[in-house]
């Protein structure tokens, strides 16, 4: 291959650049090894190798000596990011746009994608307690509380989880406090069933995101990551519970 | 009065859906579209609880329709089938189940919380078995179209 030694360079920082923003936002295993594979083929790589796992990708070419590395530090879930880094691989293939311009546009969508404003996603994390407090319990009396206690449990998390990045003691502390409010709302006669109150309250939280993730990444082989995305469900879904334990005793 | 309820239920899950997507941040083109999915499968299920069919094979039918149907609105859309599959999903969360088997673990009621935990496992069990089953619709599609084209 008679590519030069930069040139191989950029399409390793590419294909490592989309690979990463796909895992940081909760794509699934298999997407992001294709992605990789279909950035590197499209630049004219015929042989790109990579080994991709939650917390780290290794990629390397043939006839370059240096295999590259990223770490993955942090994972947050905005399935907007994954979007458009398919839309723009695609674009790739296409060659609608050239490889500086992809890289160009993919430093953009990693730091410029533009997400809902924090009170929207308070008001549908509110909403989503309330309208599945009635699908799951078919009672109507719980709905105020619930929308009330599920937003102002999804702020806790939200504002922890931004400022300490720790997601399961920001889980923990969340689904306490849920705990709490569902108690005193029904002291004060906000609510009537201290139970469907927390159902409600605790399911802006529920881990769908690395339960639906780790079944695909199994059903695909990857027998890596499969088993680490459902273990992170488990410690999300033990975190929740450990939160709800601790008001339960004092009730 | 089934109906009411019902389209009361429909519209409920489509709300769900959607408010689930806007915390996992999904593209606004993909709202009406997902929302549309999680409430037919949601009604579908319903439907099929009222004809006396057991929460395991529910599930996995309900389960099996998102991921399909996920998967061609993925082809229609051009966006991701996760963007689809996963808010659609949250009605079918064993919230209720989880809940109560964590409670009665925490109060001393092991009998009880053990059978709750059994359905938990079952429903948890049926969905991704569903997407299972969905992800070899896929394949098998895949297969069929590829051989087919190259037969005529």
């Amino acid at each position: 291959m008679d590519m030069g030694f930069d040139k191989q360079t950029h399409i390793l920082n590419a294909c490592l650049q989309a690979g990463r923003i796909l895992i940081e936002n909760g794509s699934e295993m298999a997407r992001v090894i294709d992605t990789m594979q279909r950035i590197a083929f499209n630049a004219g790589v015929k042989n790109a190798q990579m080994f991709v796992t939650v917390t780290g990708i290794v990629i390397s070419i043939d006839n370059h000596p240096n295999a590259q590395v990223a770490s993955i530090d942090h994972r947050t879930i905005d399935l907007d990011k994954v979007a458009r880094v398919n839309e723009l691989s695609r674009k790739f293939a296409q060659r609608e746009i050239d490889l500086p311009e992809l890289v160009r546009l993919l430093d953009r969508i990693d730091n410029e994608t533009a997400t809902f404003p924090f009170w929207i996603r308070f008001l549908a994390a509110a909403m989503l307690s309330a309208v599945l407090l009635i699908i799951f319990t078919h009672e109507y009396v719980d709905a105020p509380a619930g929308f009330v206690v599920g937003g102002i449990g999804f702020a806790i998390f939200y504002f922890l989880n931004h400022k300490f990045k720790v997601q399961f003691l920001s889980e923990f502390f969340a689904s306490f406090i849920i705990g709490i409010l569902a108690a005193i709302a029904v002291k004060i006669g906000l609510g009537v069933h201290f139970d469907n109150i927390i159902i409600g309250g605790i399911m802006p939280l529920v881990p769908g995101v690395p339960i639906t993730n780790a079944v695909r990444d199994l059903v695909s082989g990857n027998l890596i990551s499969g088993p680490a995305r459902a273990f992170e469900a488990l410690i999300s879904a033990v975190a929740i519970a450990g939160g709800i334990v601790c008001v339960l005793n004092f009730i | 009065m089934i109906l009411d309820n019902m389209i009361f239920q429909l519209i409920m899950a489509y709300i769900a859906t959607i408010c689930f997507g806007i915390i996992l941040n999904i593209p606004h083109q993909a709202f009406n579209v997902a929302g549309l999915i999680g409430a037919g499968s949601w009604g579908i299920y319903l439907a099929m609880s009222h004809l006396g069919v057991g929460i395991a094979f529910g599930n996995l039918v309900a389960a099996f329709l998102i991921s399909v149907a996920s998967l061609y609105a993925a082809k229609y859309k051009k966006m991701p089938m996760m963007i689809f599959n996963i808010p659609s999903l949250v009605s079918f969360v064993p919230g209720g189940q989880s809940y109560q088997m964590v409670r009665n673990f925490a109060i001393g009621n092991t009998q009880t919380a053990w059978s709750f935990c059994a359905q938990v496992i079952v429903i948890a069990g049926a969905l991704a078995m569903g997407f299972v089953l969905g992800e070899l619709y896929h394949k098998f599609s895949l297969y069929f179209r590829t051989n087919f084209l190259r037969k005529i």
